[in-house]
């Protein structure tokens, strides 16, 4: 089979789901006859109809709570977000009324909100936000951030079959840049579990998403100075794989964490508790953060890139790291 | 609404029907005034909030209401949850927090909904979110086929938030059978109406959706009742959402804690002695619907009901420390199996039959009802009502990919206005 997209990975799933599974339909602003603003629901309405592909005025909080509603009644709704950044816009829906469902009175809201995230397409300051920190200090949601376009596909199957609320961010840069060959039959991949992406043994890298394929290139220019560093993806920030990161930094005893999500408040803070609370004796040297700057994202390509983590800034992260 | 009118309508009603609607104002009533005593007693767990004065908005709506529909009430419901068959019990176990109320006590007030059973679904604090989580119950039911209306409340204050208006507006494009009762007490919490909005109506607010409304005297239940069971039918047939102003007064303070001396004297005065059920029980006497006999035995009916259901509650635990870290997720079918009931063919749904040819087929750009107001400017497009219709004017080209249509879909522009 031909090698497709990440976006095409993303679209494939929505069909085959929408396909197999007349519960699951898509809401969203220009999401029918547009396709979607990314063309990543390009052909489902053709396919699935006005009433399964619903394109609803720009009203993110009612995109939210009319899915919140639809799952209600088990459908399984995809509520997309044209960029994800316009997710703050529904914040109260999401945080209060759909996170607390379950807890609160044990009514399971079984959706997806998905929609194009992050940096490093010049898209400014409101086109490029990495907002999965906000809502991972919510109890309820399950939250993906995947880098592959078969753990696009896969992991964007899980969540639509799950029976929670499911935060998915799709990294723009990635949706064309990156291309994988994938199984052509029916398969998942699992929420809440990462991956090993290179096996090392100097230090562990924490990743996720663009960064995920920033810090496999740092690998790589490490390994010929004989640095062999594991590289692990997360995939699944909520709930996070403990398990997986843990046993990584007991064998390496050193932990870099990239992400592409400012520093204060990202998700190496809560990684570098973890640590502390169940590897502290494993550790030969501090927890080390590659992250973007606290700042907005930047517009200008010169400052969008002194905002970004890149390779060269997790190659010299690293060989610090190593040298405790 | 005059009460003359709703008498016009007053032989609609069954005999039984009468007394229900009596029957639940009342024990609306006493079982907020044995919570009002629980809560002196230091029982309720936290704030209680009344509906006194406004049983008949509450009982009278989700009386037209049927099994199937849904609903969704706001603080000042408690009458809507009994009419639709919540027992009085989960109301008391639920404001004092204990482990045998529809929430465990992980919420406390009206926050408790059952999804399979009488369709209610759980309100949040916040206001006017449950505007568009009940229009996707209101899409949902029409995409099983199910032919079910959601209703919900709002007061005069929640109709100011955003969400009311992303809700509605979303209800209104997608026509769905959304009854929405805007409950206008006259009061947010302290601000007056009159300071939150400057319109006399807030029904006046249908007009910016395109949908229907009604005004209704919010203190008298029949005309609630029959205004609401007309909005209802009319949603089920796919009239698209109504909204209803119901006119009452808020005559306890936001909450108990809340004394509510900014209210004037005498829009108090004027409002206690138009009380709901005094002037239903005038009524029902004048018809010869009820007599002194016939009243003592509802109220010895729900003196009992009510003690019975207290003593529950107040012997009830509450809930094991535990309990408290269980719960944030579902874990899967055997937590719960989500079905959905169809009442259609899911074959229409899918492949080959649910394709479509992907066009906007909207008809008519700019070929809107005619602003009401006459010295508005007429936009591109625009038809004052009643004069011919030009053909439609070239259509803008849809978004991206939209081919152009191939041939014009007519579309219902004049709808009928509400009052």
């Amino acid at each position: 089979m031909a090698p497709i997209t990440f976006l095409e990975a993303i679209r494939q799933a929505m069909l085959e789901e929408m396909a197999a599974d007349p519960r699951v339909v898509l809401i969203g602003e220009d999401v029918g006859v547009y396709g979607g603003a990314f063309k990543t629901s390009e052909g489902l309405l053709e396919k699935f109809g006005w009433e399964r592909v619903i394109d609803t005025p720009i009203s993110e909080s009612a995109i939210i709570g009319a899915a919140c509603g639809m799952s209600y009644l088990g459908l399984r709704p995809i509520a997309e977000m044209q960029f994800i950044d316009f997710i703050a816009c529904c914040f109260n829906q999401l945080t209060n009324f759909v996170a607390k469902s379950h807890y609160l009175w044990n009514a399971p809201v079984p959706m997806v909100v998905r929609g194009p995230s992050g940096g490093g397409v010049h898209g400014g300051p409101f086109h490029s936000a990495n907002p999965e920190m906000y809502f991972l200090h919510t109890p309820g949601f399950k939250i993906v951030y995947p880098s592959t376009p078969y753990d696009a596909k896969g992991l964007l199957k899980a969540s639509i079959r799950d029976n929670n609320p499911v935060l998915f961010f799709e990294h723009k840069f990635l949706y064309r840049r990156i291309k994988e060959e994938i199984p052509e039959s029916d398969y998942t991949v699992p929420l809440g579990k990462s991956i090993v992406r290179r096996e090392g043994k100097h230090l562990t890298i924490l990743s996720y998403a663009a960064m995920m394929h920033v810090s496999l290139e740092a690998a790589a220019a490490l390994a010929k100075e004989g640095i062999e560093a594991e590289v692990i993806d997360l995939r699944t920030l909520l709930p996070l794989d403990e398990e997986t990161i843990l046993n990584s930094v007991r064998k390496t005893n050193k932990c870099l964490v990239v992400h592409e999500d400012t520093k204060t408040g990202g998700i190496a803070g809560e990684i570098a508790a973890i640590l502390f609370e169940k590897a502290f004796h494993d550790l030969d040297g501090p927890l080390v953060r590659v992250t973007s700057l606290d700042t907005p994202v930047p517009y200008a390509p010169t400052l969008e890139e002194a905002f970004l983590p890149n390779a060269e800034k997790v190659f010299a992260a690293a060989k610090d790291l190593v040298r405790f | 609404m005059p009460a003359s009118e709703s008498r016009v309508k007053a032989g609609k009603l069954s005999r039984q029907q009468y007394l229900d609607l009596y029957y639940f104002m009342r024990l609306n009533r006493e079982v907020e005034d044995t919570m009002a005593r629980l809560f002196r007693q230091n029982k309720i767990v936290g704030g209680l909030y009344a509906s006194l004065g406004q049983e008949a908005i509450s009982v009278g709506s989700a009386y037209a209401l049927e099994k199937r529909d849904w609903l969704a009430p706001m603080i000042r419901n408690i009458g809507a949850l009994l009419v639709k068959g919540v027992p009085p019990r989960d109301i008391f176990t639920q404001h004092m927090a204990k482990y045998t109320s529809p929430t465990k006590g992980k919420d406390g007030t009206s926050h408790f909904g059952d999804l399979d059973n009488l369709h209610i679904i759980s309100p949040i604090s916040m206001l006017g979110d449950l505007i568009p989580v009940m229009t996707g119950v209101a899409m949902a039911g029409r995409y099983l086929g199910q032919k079910i209306v959601a209703m919900t409340w709002i007061g005069d204050g929640g109709s100011s938030t955003g969400v009311f208006h992303e809700g509605l507006n979303l209800a209104a494009s997608q026509k769905a059978a959304l009854v929405l009762i805007l409950e206008n007490n006259q009061w947010a919490y302290s601000t007056p109406v009159s300071r939150q909005v400057p319109l006399e109506n807030l029904a006046d607010r249908a007009k910016a959706y395109g949908i229907s409304s009604y005004i209704v005297d919010g203190n008298d239940v029949v005309a609630v009742y029959t205004t609401a069971k007309e909005a209802v039918e009319r949603a089920r047939a796919g009239e698209g959402p109504i909204l209803i102003e119901a006119k009452t007064f808020r005559r306890h303070g936001h909450a108990q804690h809340d004394p509510a001396e900014y209210v004037p004297k005498e829009q108090r005065a004027y409002w206690e002695k138009r009380d709901p059920i005094t002037l239903y029980e005038k009524f029902l006497t004048e018809e010869k619907l009820l007599d002194a006999k016939g009243k003592k035995e509802i109220e010895a009916q729900i003196s009992a009901l009510l003690e019975k259901e207290r003593e529950f509650a107040e012997n009830s635990p509450m809930p094991p420390p535990e309990l408290a870290s269980q719960g944030v997720y579902c874990t899967g079918p055997e937590c719960h199996d989500l079905k959905p009931k169809w009442e259609r063919p899911v074959e229409e749904l899918l492949p080959p039959k649910s394709c479509v040819e992907p066009v906007w087929t909207v008809e008519g750009f700019g070929s809107g009802i005619v602003s009401s107001s006459g010295s508005a400017p007429i936009h591109f497009g625009d038809v004052p009502t009643g004069a011919e219709k030009p053909s439609a004017p070239p259509r803008p080209p849809a978004k991206g990919a939209a081919k152009p249509r191939k041939k014009p879909v007519a579309k219902k522009s004049a709808r009928k206005g509400g009052r």
